[in-house]
């Protein structure tokens, strides 16, 4: 691992962002825009406030999953990954470099989707939205890194797609947004344990009632984190110098 | 290596019974090769033959299944090669959302180049011009450029192209030529894939591939002595033929055609009949394009 190179590559993907200002304008957005349109269809009911929170972890998620496996997928199929890699570019250095640009932006659009749930919708938080906001930003970065992972696995633009309802749906169903999750069938409920998302949904609805001490926040999140590296390091090893 | 310390100094690429498989396709067949050090080499041949294969598997990124690789001495798609060849793929493989500057300054980042190599790249592909313009706004020909641009950064020893003179205007394309025997003059060793046989005559040296086999290694003066062909065309058809002697067709004869199908449909009986022997299925091969040139000539 060699930060020159981490930090080139990372201040190259975000250069390629700047070039492209309806990437910019839809990343930041529209999370803002479905939270919104979440709280106008539960105005005057006590819904919003119970999965507001959560929906603040998911919609992040899913945008950076998408937006990250198709540029990486792009890379491998416009022939600059095989430059690199016949170029001392290691492994680490192109998932790390993708990880902190696309965690950066992650950090802007969690803090423009949560400034928008607090002051415009409306949304009620009684702890610190601080919390909020971090365990939001996580939950990108796990986006992110589950979306690298994903790219690898696809050859095409329309696979890469499917891996979204493979990868994400069952942890938004399974994650206690719809449904709470200690009332899920058995069986269920153990599954829903191992999927990092729960672990957002269920942090977040910490912080939304102040149930529970930083202490349990900072726990939930250094799963997520954890979840984020494995994906990190698979991807890392899913990237082969050689390809037949 | 097998290699003695002085065939190193001299060699830029050895390469012994060189296999690859892609797919359920032998691409290579045990290929034997040796580019000399300090040339522009040129790599002949018609598109399909495995010309991207090999330079793949010289540069480091192709799975092999057998045979060695060396290149500069060392394995190829060692680490300490990787600061010492430059590779260009047949398609652009640069960021079409950055500028050209950009996109070669990320690259010279990437090696650990000097600052100065960004410029002295864009010059030598002439892309002053342009080196503000996003790579989307270019031309195919001004893309390739790029591509090319990035392989020169750090001054590699051996320089890989896959066809880099595609569709560029013919003033340029002598230009590049040019610039790559400057490059062979300062010491750097060239390999140049091309499927225009008029630029064969450009390169120090030649090799002409079929089929995954090399059909000749030599200079062009010796490939025409040798042939007895005017061109490089020429030479080609005329090694096709002597290759494939053993199942040679009249030189000149109007009414081959059936006989040929008729010799060919035995063949290919014989042929699966010996599926197991690997040969058989390039004769085979060559033998209908043999046909086919024979016919082109007939008529």
């Amino acid at each position: 691992m060699n930060p020159t190179r981490v930090f080139a590559t990372a201040g190259r993907v975000l250069n390629q962002i700047r070039h492209d200002p309806r990437t910019i304008g839809l990343l930041l957005v529209v999370p803002a825009l479905l939270i919104g349109l979440v709280a106008w269809i539960f105005t005057d009911t006590p819904v919003f406030a119970t999965i507001g929170p959560a929906i603040l972890a998911l919609f992040p998620f899913i945008v950076m999953f998408l937006v990250t496996s198709i540029t990486t997928l792009r890379e491998r199929r416009t022939g600059t990954l095989e430059r690199l890699l016949s170029m001392p570019l290691g492994r680490g250095d192109f998932i790390l470099g993708y990880t902190i640009a696309f965690g950066l932006i992650a950090v802007v659009q969690a803090l423009i989707a949560s400034a928008y749930a607090l002051w415009v919708c409306g949304l009620d938080v009684k702890g610190d939205p601080w919390l909020l906001v971090a365990v939001a930003v996580t939950d990108a970065v796990l986006g992110s890194t589950l979306g690298l992972f994903a790219s690898a696995f696809a050859r095409t633009e329309f696979q890469v797609v499917q891996f979204m309802p493979l990868l994400v749906f069952p942890q938004i169903l399974l994650g206690g947004i719809f449904f709470p999750r200690d009332q899920l069938p058995s069986g269920l409920k153990e599954i829903s344990d191992w999927l990092p998302l729960s672990h957002a949904v269920d942090a977040l609805n910490a912080v939304a009632t102040n149930s529970h001490d930083a202490a349990y926040i900072g726990g939930q999140l250094l799963i997520i984190g954890a979840f984020a590296l494995g994906a990190v390091v698979l991807g890392a090893l899913t990237l082969q110098r050689r390809t037949a | 290596m097998m290699n003695s310390p002085e065939d190193t100094r001299s060699t830029a690429i050895a390469i012994e019974g060189l296999r690859v498989r892609r797919g359920r396709v032998d691409v290579l067949q045990g290929l034997d090769l040796h580019v000399p050090r300090g040339q522009v080499v040129g790599l002949l041949g018609p598109s399909g033959c495995g010309k991207t294969t090999l330079m793949r598997a010289i540069v480091g990124v192709q799975k092999v299944k057998g045979g060695t690789v060396s290149v500069l001495g060392q394995p190829a798609g060692s680490a300490a090669l990787r600061h010492r060849v430059g590779y260009v793929t047949q398609a652009a493989s640069v960021y079409d959302d950055l500028t050209i500057r950009q996109n070669l300054d990320y690259f010279r980042r990437v090696l650990g180049a000097a600052r100065a190599d960004v410029d002295s790249a864009i010059a030598a592909t002439d892309l002053q011009e342009h080196a503000g313009r996003l790579v989307s706004s270019l031309s195919g020909g001004e893309r390739s450029r790029v591509s090319l641009a990035a392989a020169l950064l750090g001054s590699p020893d051996l320089l890989v192209l896959d066809e880099p003179t595609v569709g560029l205007d013919p003033l340029l394309r002598v230009e590049l030529w040019g610039l790559f025997h400057r490059l062979a003059d300062a010491g750097t060793s060239l390999l140049v894939s091309s499927h225009v046989m008029d630029e064969a005559s450009r390169c120090d040296r030649l090799i002409l591939m079929r089929e995954g086999a090399v059909l000749a290694d030599a200079t062009p003066e010796e490939l025409l002595a040798e042939t007895g062909a005017a061109d490089a065309e020429g030479a080609f058809l005329a090694l096709l033929r002597r290759r494939h002697a053993r199942h040679a067709l009249p030189e000149a004869d109007d009414a081959a055609t059936e006989d040929a199908a008729a010799e060919d449909a035995a063949a290919e009986e014989t042929n699966e009949a010996d599926a197991t022997e690997p040969a058989n299925g390039i004769d085979r091969d060559h033998q209908h394009d043999h046909r086919a040139a024979h016919q082109e000539e007939a008529r």
